[in-house]
């Protein structure tokens, strides 16, 4: 029988796991943890939502849950894929989102909101990043793609140094 | 089921060799609820699932080749991301299928076990990479055609369709503007990167016409897509200073979407497939 105390235990066990790639942020942190439940034979399921679809660090997330929550005392714990609502970076937590630019990495701006045909912007305007280094708000993209998909690589004008931002999606 | 990796050894147990063929990816679909709709139409959700998945698989690999060989080092990591996003979609999209059509196959199934013939993408995705510029104004035409198709599919009958294609927009806003970005940069750049970037736009004009075909665009409409394509792309030649020909039609049935393809597609997946055939079922 799993009471709504292991649930709570459970659902703190699995937020407490690092993103395998930003390992200053918790699953919870980073938003893609939507909730552990219970199934009627008394194992726990975790409910993930994916990143990116093709982020490889997807996989990891998962054996990762599942690996903690049976270390913890839920055996059989198995992690599901939630697509709906899809993850965006408005996901991300403000505790999140303080860490990645603790961490140097400029936390992303809100998502986009779309509805209807996406318009082609040959000159994308974008909000301003500030630097997470020295906070000046003079940076500038250098390249859209960084070490992963869902960050670019920008450069501070003002304290000269590089830094990533987390692209908003 | 899911497999060896849903009981890792622990954090620390090394996962390096984990992301390739045959090292028990779990399915990327697990957990999620995957009964067919009463009324959905299982054999047109699994010819789209495949125009889909086979045009990002194939879009996918094509980008990989780029690797070591790209201009910039920065090009190279976009170009890798992008096709890291499109295997992402095309997992998704398999995993679809294979539910759908009742047989249960696995990603791996449709990506390693299928010859030419049973591939369903359109056949310029299939085209070698060629010119850097050519790769510009490919990406441009399929991403953008992505989009549109994408963004249409976000109301699609199938809630997994539907949540794939809605993940999706996000990212192909990216790619697209990726390639909209590099092919107004080397259009309106020097004499020989803008006779390059227009070379590549006449190579892949002959291509287009395929895209648009009634039953291509995988349930939505064929002509809405192809004005808002069109669109993107005489925007693109006009703020490049390239100009854009008119697609020429392309004699139905003919074409990538009912398994006729260039004689490319078949070396592109011997390389693609050579390890699954050579070590069939191999784990590692």
């Amino acid at each position: 029988m799993v009471t709504d105390a292991d649930l709570a235990r459970a659902l703190r066990v699995a937020g407490e796991v690092p993103d395998p790639e930003l390992p200053v942020l918790t699953l919870a942190e980073l938003g893609v943890l939507r909730g552990v439940e219970a199934n009627a034979d008394g194992t726990v399921v975790a409910n993930l939502a994916p990143t990116y679809s093709g982020c490889p660090a997807v996989a990891e997330m998962r054996a990762d849950v599942a690996w903690r929550l049976r270390e913890a005392g839920f055996p059989g714990a198995d992690v599901r894929t939630v697509l709906d609502p899809p993850w965006t970076t408005d996901w991300i937590t403000e505790e999140g989102r303080r860490k990645l630019a603790a961490y140097g990495i400029a936390p992303p701006g809100p998502a986009p909101h779309r509805a209807g045909p996406v318009p082609l912007e040959l000159s994308p305007r974008r909000p301003a990043v500030a630097c997470p280094l020295c906070g000046s708000p003079d940076t500038e993209e250098t390249a859209r793609f960084a070490a992963t998909a869902c960050r670019a690589l920008r450069r501070c004008r003002a304290c000269l140094e590089p830094f990533e931002h987390l692209k908003e999606v | 089921m899911d497999d060896a990796h849903s009981a890792p050894a622990g954090p620390d147990s090394g996962s390096d060799a984990r992301w390739a063929f045959g090292t028990g990816f779990t399915d990327p679909l697990h957990g999620v609820d995957t009964a067919l709709a009463a009324g959905t139409d299982a054999a047109a959700l699994v010819a789209d699932c495949l125009a889909l998945g086979d045009d990002a698989l194939i879009s996918a690999q094509r980008l990989a080749q780029w690797c070591t060989r790209a201009p910039e080092l920065e090009v190279e990591m976009a170009l890798a991301n992008i096709g890291l996003d499109l295997i992402g979609q095309a997992r998704l999209l398999y995993s679809r299928a294979g539910q759908a059509d009742g047989t249960g196959r696995t990603e791996d199934d449709y990506a390693y076990a299928r010859g030419p013939a049973d591939f369903r993408n359109v056949r310029l995705t299939e085209l070698p990479n060629g010119d850097y510029a050519f790769t510009i104004a490919r990406l441009l035409v399929l991403s953008a055609w992505r989009l549109a198709v994408s963004e249409r599919l976000t109301d699609a009958a199938d809630p997994v369709l539907r949540a794939i294609a809605t993940k999706g927009v996000g990212e192909l806003t990216y790619h697209r503007e990726f390639a909209a970005g590099w092919a107004v940069r080397l259009g309106d750049g020097t004499d020989v990167s803008h006779a390059r970037m227009q070379r590549g736009f006449d190579d892949v004009l002959p291509y287009l016409g395929e895209l648009f075909e009634p039953g291509a665009t995988v349930g939505v409409d064929a002509h809405a897509v192809r004005d808002e394509v069109v669109d993107v792309l005489h925007r693109v030649v006009r703020a490049a200073g390239l100009t854009l020909g008119t697609p020429p039609a392309t004699e139905p049935g003919a074409a990538g979407r009912a398994g006729r393809h260039t004689e490319h597609l078949a070396p592109l997946l011997h390389e693609l497939q050579s390890v699954a055939r050579a070590l069939p079922g191999a784990v590692w």
